[in-house]
């Protein structure tokens, strides 16, 4: 191979559209479409008494309003997605509420009109009477039990986990030394530029619909409704167009509008679409985060790890239809790149009176390791050490993968860490963030984590060579800005020895492709990057066999070489690839692009039928990739702050990052995602907080007073990489697309304690929250 | 209402906003809404060839004015802008949303301001949300522009 793309930074090919303005998100999607609002519910609990829609439905140019008892599926719960043996009181809502309402923005009634502004008017007419519940809105107060979300689940405890690995309380006893912490993590919100939105065609001439979602996931979006209309998924089809961001909540289903908007556009014969505003994607969009935990370490006088107990509370919202996935992340991945000779986790998912949860950039992780390096750094701080020591006195050291933890992981499996080099990790990070910088109130902060990655179950890819010889591929998983467009191209044209320009991918169109999960968990390049490596090796192959044939020379002497194939040390023994393309399906009627050299009085290479036995027509391949378990990625993060003592503004003098995701595709869009995810993690730890208030009210759903970071907020870093390459896939890769955000509350807190000599125990902090701790203090 | 220099007829809706205005009734999707609060920025446009927030602003107030969206920056697929080439470059973009609204902010900043420093670029961001780059690509962009509109 002449080029070779796989590592190099090439700049994006999906730019171009978007810097024009041609980028084409859903709400960009007309077509005529009438326009709907969901009726949300103001109280966080609330028994329904009535809805009266007469008079929304009376306003001119309103088409319809549904409340539950007008759906087919009004009352019927909404699916756990991912169930698990340990959910015992697993709940979820339905599309519309009609008898509780458990948290505000609960959807109640969905109205469909002329336009937006006419279905805005229509839903304030709708008058709905509540009986206001008593509300429960932290993960305390739902553990205490003193009031329930839902009267048939005791104690508010959806479901209860114990793992232990080795023997805890007998290496607790024997330790000679031991701490407990208390340490505390809030909800937070993922928060894209774009808000959510679906738009829905129902075709009655062709029995098709076709939907248009703003989702991390639409071959699932198909499977279901597919099932709920009893369609056959040929009929359905789910397109993710441009995404503006998903971190996460973009993956649950169903999201009622996800069901009513194509539901309305079947009933009216008309296309639909639904575009959320901001102020309630806040309250209507899954959130994460909350999380309590009490903490006992034992340890030896050296600084090493000998046990370790976790007990802790995770706040569930008012359902759980993403299972327990949250939690068992999270227990999972608490002694990250540490060796607990001895560990026990036990959880309690618990309801609460707000927002329903679901994975959000980091998933679970961020608490983990907020835990983890809390907890060592209490241990450095008790012995008097040096916090860098105590990490490198417990870190897994290079020749012990693959490493086995013992306890369960999201996949089914448990967690076993296929390879890294954690000392070379928090050695660089060291070394690239030098020396402390003068002044007072500065503190360090360090972290060290690991983040499973690349969960299956599977992605496909599908790969073909066009009579031109340009090279289309296909995938089902979806683009929130993670460059897939790009970086497919560059696995697929190595695989083809053609430029990257040449291959056009698209993903997330069901249309294009109809099988696969979705975008999320860090998994798009470990899933669908090697699927669509497989499914390129066999149109390789399917190349060198066909060329071949025609030149009389064996298959396992070609190769493919900037756009020809051709014999090895031959150069001039070859044919163009598009060429190949043209016989790989003998036509009888040439329909043009040089497909006369394909028809049936043209030389023949052998005897027989015209399409060779067991041979497929066409220079294209479907391949897949299902991994045996997650492959681990890891980092460190460390930074030096200064804390305003009387002001408590928070300023990041230096902030470096040395990462390790295995085989680097490309190594700017992976660097982009660490920066992005440290901004993130930076916003969670400082300046984002989700206000409630003890009525289950979020007190600031605006970005007026939700304050996400500007660029003034956020330092550019300095981000070094490492390699250790994933046994467990061909391309060597592990995902990189949460790493950033993991370890920065870790990091901020540890740095801010040492700043201003107060104890951080909980995430997020705010300069109002350091003056309290400081105040408290003296 | 003069739009990326085509002359449009006033808008029938008195309270259309000028975002829904340019978005839904002109097809120009390019301007994006994030907030329709005014505190993102996807949806800035030029005003008479400053920035402004397209979602604070009623389509009647823009009669009489030049608006320059991001569609106007490089017209019928030609080259692109020196900013729009530098986001390119910089790797200044991950999704695209805020992608319009920061490229006409970096244009009006750029004209009143051909060479900002490092803390200039920062203040002539800081009214535009990205949640997806951590801003340290658009920094680059930023920087690149400059050198590319004063060669």
């Amino acid at each position: 191979m002449t080029t070779r793309w796989f590592g190099a930074r090439v700049q994006r090919k999906e730019d171009d559209r978007l810097l024009r303005g041609h980028g084409r998100f859903t709400d960009d999607i007309e077509g005529g479409a009438l326009e709907s609002v969901l009726v949300r519910s103001p109280y966080a609990h609330a028994r329904i008494r009535s809805i009266d829609v007469s008079a929304a439905r009376d306003v001119p140019g309103v088409a319809a309003v549904y409340i539950a008892a007008d759906l087919p599926f009004g009352s019927t719960d909404l699916p756990i997605l991912i169930p698990h043996p340990n959910l015992t009181h697993g709940r979820t809502q339905r599309c519309l509420a009609s008898e509780v309402v458990r948290y505000a923005g609960e959807a109640v009634a969905f109205v469909v009109a002329e336009s937006r502004a006419v279905a805005e008017d229509a839903a304030e007419l709708v008058e709905v009477d509540y009986e206001p519940l008593p509300v429960v809105i932290t993960p305390e107060a739902s553990a205490r039990a003193e009031r329930l979300v839902h009267d048939d689940v005791p104690g508010n405890v959806a479901a209860e986990m114990k793992q232990e690995v080795g023997e805890v309380d007998a290496a607790l006893a024997a330790a000679p030394r031991r701490k407990s912490l208390r340490l505390r993590f809030e909800r937070g919100a993922a928060a894209p530029m774009e808000c959510r939105a679906v738009w829905a065609r129902w075709s009655s001439d062709d029995k098709k619909l076709t939907v248009y979602d703003s989702t991390q996931s639409p071959t699932s979006i198909r499977g279901g409704l597919a099932v709920l209309f009893g369609l056959p998924e040929s009929s359905v089809e789910v397109i993710a167009p441009d995404v503006g961001g998903g971190f996460g909540p973009k993956i649950m289903l169903f999201y009622p509008d996800e069901l009513l908007v194509p539901f309305a556009a079947m009933q009216l014969g008309r296309p639909v679409k639904w575009t959320e505003d901001r102020q309630e994607h806040f309250t209507a969009v899954n959130q994460e985060r909350g999380q309590v935990h009490e903490v006992e370490v034992g340890f030896d006088d050296e600084g090493k790890l000998l046990a370790l107990s976790d007990e802790f509370i995770h706040d569930a919202g008012a359902y759980t239809p993403y299972g327990i996935i949250l939690p068992i992340i999270t227990a999972a991945q608490i002694p990250g790149p540490y060796r607990v000779p001895n560990y026990r986790v036990r959880f309690r998912d618990l309801y609460t009176n707000a927002t329903p949860t679901s994975p959000y950039r980091g998933a679970g992780r961020p608490h983990a390791c907020f835990v983890m390096e809390r907890t060592l750094d209490a241990i450095a701080a008790e012995l008097g050490l040096d916090r860098v020591e105590v990490r490198r006195r417990n870190l897994i050291q290079p020749d012990q993968f693959p490493y086995e933890v013992g306890v369960a992981w999201q996949d089914g499996n448990t967690v076993i860490y296929d390879s890294g080099d954690y000392p070379a990790l928090l050695e660089k990070a060291v070394a690239l963030l030098g020396p402390r910088p003068e002044g007072d109130h500065v503190g360090m902060g360090i972290g060290v984590y690991v983040e499973g990655t690349g969960v299956g179950p599977y992605e496909g890819a599908h790969v073909q060579v066009l009579v031109s010889g340009k090279v289309v591929a296909a995938t089902g998983i979806p683009s929130q800005g993670q460059s897939h467009a790009t970086v497919w191209a560059q696995v697929v044209a190595d695989e083809l020895g053609v430029d990257v320009a040449d291959v056009e991918v698209t993903s997330g169109d069901t249309r294009r492709f109809p099988w696969g999960v979705g975008t999320f968990a860090s998994r798009g390049a470990v899933t669908a990057g090697n699927a669509m490596g497989v499914a390129a090796r066999l149109v390789a192959d399917k190349a060198r066999r066909i060329a071949a044939e025609h030149l009389e020379a064996d298959a396992a002497d070609m190769e493919l070489v900037d756009g020809q194939v051709r014999v090895k040390g031959s150069p001039g023994r070859g044919m163009p690839l598009a060429a190949v393309s043209v016989l790989a399906n003998p036509v009888r009627y040439a329909f043009g692009g040089g497909t006369e050299a394909a028809t049936q009085f043209t030389a023949r290479p052998r005897p027989g039928p015209p399409l060779a036995d067991g041979e497929q027509p066409g220079l294209e391949a479907t391949g897949y990739y299902s991994p045996p378990g997650s492959t681990w990625a890891s980092g460190c993060h460390a930074a030096y702050v200064r804390v305003d003592p009387k002001t408590f503004r928070l300023e990041i003098l230096k902030y470096v990052v040395v990462h390790d995701c295995g085989r680097v595709i490309n190594p700017m869009v992976v660097e982009g995602q660490i920066e992005g995810g440290v901004a993130q993690g930076i916003g969670g730890a400082f300046y984002e907080r989700l206000a409630y208030d003890d009525e289950g009210q979020l007190r600031n759903a605006s970005f007026m007073e939700f304050l996400m970071p500007y660029a003034t907020e956020i330092p550019s870093i300095e981000i070094d990489h490492i390699e250790t390459p994933s046994p467990l896939n061909p391309l060597g890769v592990k995902g990189a697309g949460e790493a950033g955000v993991i370890p920065v509350g870790a990091v901020i807190g540890s740095a801010v304690e040492e700043a201003l000599g107060v104890p951080i125990t909980e995430m997020p902090l705010s300069p109002l929250r350091l003056y309290e701790l400081t105040e408290a203090r003296s | 209402m003069r739009v990326n220099g085509t002359s449009y007829p006033a808008p029938i809706d008195a309270r259309r906003l000028l975002s829904d205005h340019l978005r839904h009734d002109l097809g120009l999707t390019g301007t994006h809404v994030g907030c329709e609060h005014g505190v993102c920025g996807c949806c800035t446009v030029l005003f008479d060839g400053a920035p402004a927030r397209s979602c604070l602003m009623l389509a009647v107030q823009a009669e009489g004015h030049d608006v320059t969206t991001i569609e106007g920056l490089a017209r019928d697929g030609g080259p692109l802008h020196p900013v729009q080439r530098a986001f390119h470059e910089c790797h200044g973009l991950q999704c695209g949303f805020c992608t319009p609204g920061f490229v006409m902010s970096v244009v009006g900043l750029l004209k009143q301001n051909p060479s900002p420093s490092p803390d200039e670029i920062d203040e002539g961001i800081s009214g535009n949300l990205c949640r997806c780059t951590g801003y340290a690509s658009i920094r680059r962009a930023v920087a690149r522009a400059a050198e590319l509109s004063n060669q």
